[in-house]
């Protein structure tokens, strides 16, 4: 830096009255414009993310205590009447438990495979760039359109996973009436789309493992199932608890494949399903479903805190 | 910071994984679980751009067969008739296109701000813009969808694109690498006498490209996808984005013939998102990974 003129290239002297106010007035001078162009930089993200993230979650509490339709001008106020309904319908039951069931499945579920992909892939050998990359791919595909081309194979008359199961002399299961089987479909969809995020965090988790450990446990005379469950998942501990906040998240949040695979919802409604379907699935009832918002919210609330709190101090960290 | 980086060879040992003795073994274990994992990817994906080229009696028969008669593009030309697919098409790259990049710019200016310039607070306003990557967009859409259809949103680019635009993850993002920057440099700047927009434009625009580069295909393929904020807020065909477009596609060829129309509106949506991630797969598999890994 060729800069000589630098304010600090002051001679050491003591400061006079008059240059620590001046430079006192030049600090908050100099203050304030950083202050407007802060402002200036932030302002229009910050104002977007008050509108339309924030504010609606104090709406929604509002809305939830209102009976009210979608469109209508005018609306009920009913305190905690929704509240009430919700926690006391058999239906809310149903979706608890479908939304228990598919966070539970579509979570280990990715997570496991994901772990058992990380694997196959943690190896030098010709190729397994591409695969890596596939693997990875469905994880950034739209979901209506992997929910169409799902749809198609699962057809119980024309789709090709039937005519697979005839071939070995079984049947198609009815995928689409069965509300069992529909709910283990579009769980069986959302583990392909999202398992190959799980495969990278995991492999990246693996290979950051240090060598010498592993040959220290060779040496030792452990066999590759005893290094793997003593040492590799051990280590992948912060992984496997990052990709378990993440996943439940993301599993919390589905939404594409659930409305193109089973648009009426019968055995796959979850909460956030729910909570459209209640708006905008033909009854439009705009309070009611925003309190099933509100819930979920609550719960996603919880689940923060206990992340927070209570699990990162038993996580294994280096 | 990249979750998929290269480790260091494995030093070359007598009996290598290609010696005679350790070749099956190398196969079994080694390519099959490989080849696998990619199949179960590639054949679904595969058999939707054979499909598209399927006609209805290919189709209407329980033993498939695996390549189409021809590879004519009726089907393409005859979902455009049902869908106005031109149309849709240039929407989402439309939006894609005003939102990603509106999204990019002041995810630069907001992280800017954050880490270089002085105001009291910062460390609350940064948290309030992280803890939005916990609030799911659903929680919002029915709030969301009374604001703008009675600012008249509805039916709209701006009433698409707006309620979007506010950014959490592309600030998050560049924040990280901001503040990875050599700090030497920018007070060298500032000794000089150059503006906080200059800062920004001639010394961290240019020296993050790859982090900027990494949010904005991010953002490109999330809004290109991007599914139930358009799906409520739009009724008129004409401003459907694709994947809207493609549901009313599905609703109106419901029986078993009409899947070869649905695959190729499907191949539409879904195949230039495939280009875009082959092109660039390292930036869009670090931007999306980035947070998991810590060094």
């Amino acid at each position: 830096m060729t800069t000589t003129e630098a304010p600090r290239a002051l001679p050491p002297t003591s400061p006079t009255r008059v240059t620590a106010t001046r430079r006192r007035r030049w600090a908050s001078r100099r203050n304030r414009r950083d202050y407007l162009v802060f402002l200036a930089f932030a302002a229009p993200n910050l104002l977007l993310i008050a509108l339309f993230t924030y504010r609606p979650l104090f709406s929604n509490i509002y809305y939830s205590t209102l009976n009210w339709t979608l469109g209508a001008p005018v609306a009920t106020p009913v305190g905690l009447g929704n509240y009430v309904e919700f926690f006391t319908s058999p239906r809310t039951q149903g979706v608890l438990v479908t939304t228990a069931v598919f966070t539970v499945a579509t979570v280990g579920g990715s997570m496991v495979l994901g772990l058992l992909v990380a694997l196959a892939l943690n190896k030098r050998v010709q190729g397994v760039g591409f695969a890596r990359a596939s693997v990875f791919s469905p994880f950034v595909l739209s979901g209506v359109g992997v929910g169409l081309v799902w749809l198609f194979i699962f057809d119980p008359v024309v789709g090709v996973l039937g005519y697979l199961l005839r071939l070995v002399g079984a049947s198609s299961p009815q995928w689409f009436n069965d509300p069992t089987l529909s709910l283990v479909m579009v769980i069986i969809v959302f583990i392909w789309k999202n398992l190959g995020y799980a495969a990278v965090i995991y492999l990246a988790g693996l290979q950051s493992i240090d060598r010498d450990l592993l040959e220290a446990a060779s040496i030792d005379g452990a066999n590759a199932r005893r290094t793997f469950f003593s040492i590799v998942l051990p280590l992948l501990s912060p992984t496997t608890f990052f990709l378990l906040v993440t996943s439940i998240l993301n599993s919390l949040q589905a939404f594409d494949i659930l409305r193109i695979m089973n648009p009426l919802g019968r055995g796959t409604t979850t909460l956030i399903y729910e909570a459209y379907l209640q708006a905008f699935g033909g009854s439009n009832r705009a309070g009611y479903s925003a309190t099933v918002s509100t819930v979920l919210f609550g719960l996603l609330v919880l689940l923060t805190v206990f992340q927070l709190v209570v699990l990162e101090r038993r996580v294994h960290y280096r | 910071m990249t979750a998929v980086a290269e480790r260091a060879p494995v030093q070359p040992r007598r009996n290598g994984p290609l010696s005679r003795q350790n070749l099956v073994g190398t196969i079994v274990t080694g390519y099959v679980p490989i080849v696998l994992a990619t199949l179960v990817v590639v054949l679904p994906l595969l058999w939707m751009v054979l499909a598209s080229f399927k006609s209805p009696g290919e189709l209407l028969t329980q033993t498939p067969s695996v390549l189409p008669d021809s590879f004519a593009p009726s089907n393409y030309a005859e979902a455009a008739q049902k869908v106005p697919f031109g149309r849709l098409f240039l929407n989402s790259v439309l939006v894609t296109a005003i939102g990603a990049g509106i999204k990019v710019a002041l995810a630069v200016l907001t992280a800017y701000a954050l880490v270089f310039v002085r105001f009291p607070g910062k460390k609350v306003i940064f948290a309030l813009v992280l803890a939005t990557l916990m609030v799911p967009p659903q929680v919002s859409l029915l709030p969301n969808y009374v604001l703008i259809t009675g600012l008249g949103g509805a039916d709209t680019y701006w009433g698409i694109i707006l309620p979007g635009l506010a950014t959490g993850f592309g600030t998050f993002l560049l924040r990280q690498q901001f503040l990875t920057l050599p700090a030497s440099i920018l007070e060298a700047a500032e000794i000089d006498g150059a503006s906080h927009w200059k800062r920004l434009t001639r010394i961290v625009v240019p020296i993050s490209t790859p982090a900027i580069a990494t949010v904005a295909l991010v953002n490109i393929v999330f809004e290109w996808n991007e599914y139930l904020w358009p799906l409520v807020i739009v009724s008129d065909p004409n401003m459907m984005t694709l994947p809207v477009g493609l549901t009313l596609l599905q609703n109106s060829e419901s029986g078993a013939d009409g899947y070869g129309l649905v695959m190729a509106g499907t191949v539409l949506v879904i195949v230039p998102v495939l280009v875009v991630f082959t092109a660039f797969q390292r930036y869009i598999v670090s931007g999306l990974t980035q947070g998991a890994v810590k060094d």
